[in-house]
């Protein structure tokens, strides 16, 4: 079991077996996967000019993040983590959302109504769980929503992951665990965080469905995501899907990974690029051309610089907005400290 | 021999001197050793990152991997670990990355560590230092900013110790890792950069002993960790309107220097406390209660608090300021109280 991760399109751009998914919807999903590549680089560069605080990247984790959320319905949760912007987004969540919490702006985090979104998770390993909250609270209310939560590698080794995941095992929760192997938690190595030959065989021990998939192939993570969403909307409970993918840039923008890894896994995962390969089978069945490309690049390059202005637009909050949004109603004694840094000069 | 050295280094040097003398102590942690993905022999010593703010840097290469343990992200996992590890014999640092994450570790800390003695009736020992990093100040939001001081403060069974300078940072981590229970050591990563004369040499500097970082009669000002620094700033602002105040940092919070703190404000019978944590139950409270109750009839005028709000640390800068106290509250909370004399 777990010997060999799923794959759809091999690097070259070749179709293995049947595709899961018509060629037009292709198209619509290369799009996004270079919509958040424009998004993720565009935000590294404007946190080296000092405009973002921290920043997370997800390059080369594309085909993960949007061959998931592909398989979801729009009533669907999504919880991720830090590195997840490109799910998040394609789930619903506005650029502009994202851009105002790297600018440290909780307002951010007001998802729009109806986008089933959580903030990112900021420690690692405690937003598994709430999946599986989200997913037995659709259980109890009658209706058919799945909840998707993404993690990485490392947040496999908290207490936490056990607790999810057999919990969703025990209530059978439709929830959708997709851990993004991607090689490297910080500085640790996979082979570092646990002695399971895979990720994915722990789903064996928890009594849910698992499955090994290449992270870098949009079909196949598209392919084992379905197959999960369905099982989990039919009420036949979670599954664990181990997407075995790469960390191309650093953990964050203050990491530097020169000093505990070689650049050879880089330069090896470089040419097993997700959004290539994806290319290159658009190319081979005529649905690709350059001129088409640069079209939504630019276009989409548009949309996030709007994002940004919009945030940098919005009018800061003053001191005294410090405790908006912490309770439904500001209690006496925090109304009594607002007072104080409205005085405040 | 003294030279000057900055926190980062005086901790560093600390464990390294620690580890040479006694090969009882190790480190866990996440991240602690640089290269944890390389073989052994790489990255080359000086490579070594030594975590998010290099604290640790340089230890892997000089103790190897049985002593400085990368471990998996899992708090729960290294602290319960290294309880057992203390309970036969060892003598283990861990390091969790930012305070802000003790929450998955606190069962460990709560109910195991701080009572394993006290259930044993007194037999077993649990010598472990938890090394963390707090404060607000970096920029890095609600989740990675806090201090949580009293969070430790009001366990029974803990020892909190906060240095705010590069000396105390080596003496007190001395103590703490040759003391026979645990300790909790929250280093500000603010201060890391921040210089001092320090002794080459190892030293311990006794818990429970607070410093008179600047003497005066008007006033008594007990900054927490940064805060001391803080409360400096404002003590020089003060003296120049010939109002000469009394700072003092009681370094370690459990055990707490109450005689130091009392006999100032007998001395001066005013005090103001500065903590940038959260203002309710915080050890701003704690120490004004200290005082309420054992040095009221020297007291001169009300008690005064200058803290944080009581809301998570902001993640954006304005607001991030904003809520960091800073020497003009403090000068202000000073003025405010001699007013309040005058009238
Ligand atoms: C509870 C907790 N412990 C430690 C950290 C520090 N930390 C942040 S990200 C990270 C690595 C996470 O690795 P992984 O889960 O594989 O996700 P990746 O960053 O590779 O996407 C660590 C240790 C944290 N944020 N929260």
């Amino acid at each position: 079991m777990f010997d060999t991760p799923l794959q759809r399109l091999t690097p070259n751009g070749d179709l293995l077996g049947e595709s899961p998914l018509p060629l037009e919807e292709i198209r619509r999903l290369y799009q996004a996967m270079l919509s958040a590549r424009v998004y993720d680089r565009k935000c590294s560069v404007m946190q080296r000019q000092g405009r973002l605080a921290t920043y997370a990247q997800f390059e080369g984790q594309e085909a993960s993040q949007i061959g998931a959320v592909a398989a979801l319905r729009k009533q669907d949760w999504v919880v991720g983590t830090y590195r997840d912007a490109g799910a998040m987004w394609f789930h619903g969540y506005p650029w502009v959302n994202l851009i105002l919490g790297r600018t440290g702006d909780e307002r951010g985090g007001r998802a729009p109504d109806g986008v089933n979104v959580t903030p990112p998770s900021i420690t690692v390993g405690g937003h598994m769980i709430h999946a599986v909250g989200t997913a037995w609270a659709s259980r109890i209310k009658g209706d058919d929503s799945v909840s998707l939560t993404l993690f990485g590698d490392g947040a496999t080794s908290e207490g936490d992951f056990h607790e999810a995941m057999n919990f969703a095992g025990v209530y059978k929760t439709p929830t959708i665990f997709m851990c993004q192997n991607n090689g490297w938690a910080i500085s640790m190595p996979r082979d570092r965080q646990t002695a399971s030959k895979t990720i994915a065989h722990k789903s064996i021990a928890y009594g849910v469905a698992g499955a090994l998939v290449d992270g870098n192939d949009l079909l196949a993570v598209y392919e084992v995501c379905k197959q999960a969403v369905d099982r989990a909307r039919a009420g036949e409970g979670a599954t664990l899907i181990e997407a075995l993918t790469y960390r191309m840039g650093p953990h964050t923008t203050t990491d530097d990974p020169s000093r505990y890894r070689t650049n050879e896994g880089v330069e090896e995962w470089a040419q097993k690029d997700p959004i290539e390969r994806v290319r290159r089978y658009l190319e081979s069945e005529g649905a690709w051309d350059p001129a088409w490309q640069a079209e939504v690049e630019s276009e989409e390059s548009d949309r996030v610089e709007t994002a940004v202005s919009e945030a940098e637009a919005l009018t800061p909050w003053t001191a005294d907005e410090i405790f908006e949004g912490m309770f439904a109603e500001i209690p006496p004694h925090l109304a009594y400290q607002q007072s104080l840094l409205r005085r405040r000069p | 021999m003294t030279r000057t050295l900055n926190v980062k280094d005086a901790i560093n040097e600390a464990l390294r001197q620690e580890m040479a003398a006694d090969n009882r102590v190790i480190l866990m942690g996440e991240d602690i050793a640089g290269g944890a993905g390389r073989d052994a022999d790489y990255p080359p010593a000086a490579d070594a990152w030594g975590g998010p703010f290099g604290v640790t840097q340089g230890l892997l290469p000089l103790f190897g991997r049985e002593r400085v343990i990368d471990t998996a992200i899992a708090e729960t996992g290294f602290v319960g670990a290294a309880i057992g590890a203390a309970i036969a014999g060892l003598r283990p640092v861990v390091e969790i990355m930012y305070v802000d994450f003790i929450g998955t570790s606190f069962d460990q800390l709560l109910n195991h560590a701080a009572k394993l003695r006290y259930v044993y009736g007194g037999k077993v020992s649990v010598p472990i230092v938890v090394r963390t990093v707090a404060g607000a100040g970096f920029r890095a939001a609600a989740e990675h900013s806090q201090t949580l001081y009293s969070l430790y403060t009001h366990v029974p069974g803990l020892k909190v110790v906060a240095p705010a300078t590069a000396a105390d940072a080596k003496g007190l981590l001395i103590s703490a890792i040759r003391d026979p229970d645990p300790v909790i050591f929250i280093e500000h990563k603010r201060l890391y950069m921040e210089d001092d004369e320090v002794p080459e040499e190892p030293y311990a500097i006794p818990f429970g002993v607070a410093r008179i970082v600047r003497s005066g009669r008007d006033v008594t000002i007990v900054g927490v960790q940064k805060m001391v620094h803080t409360a400096v700033e404002a003590a020089t602002l003060l003296s120049r309107d010939g109002i000469e105040a009394e700072v003092i940092d009681p370094r370690t919070y459990s055990p707490l220097d109450s005689e130091t703190i009392l006999q100032s404000v007998e001395k001066t019978g005013r005090l103001v406390v500065v903590d940038e944590s959260h203002p309710r139950c915080s050890l701003a409270t704690d120490i004004a209660a200290l005082a309420a109750d054992a040095a009221f009839h020297s007291l001169r005028g009300p008690i005064k608090m200058v803290t944080g709000a009581h809301a998570p640390v902001p993640f954006s800068p304005p607001l991030e300021d904003a809520y960091i106290p800073d020497a003009a509250r403090i000068v202000a909370a000073v003025r405010d109280q001699l007013d309040k004399k005058a009238r």
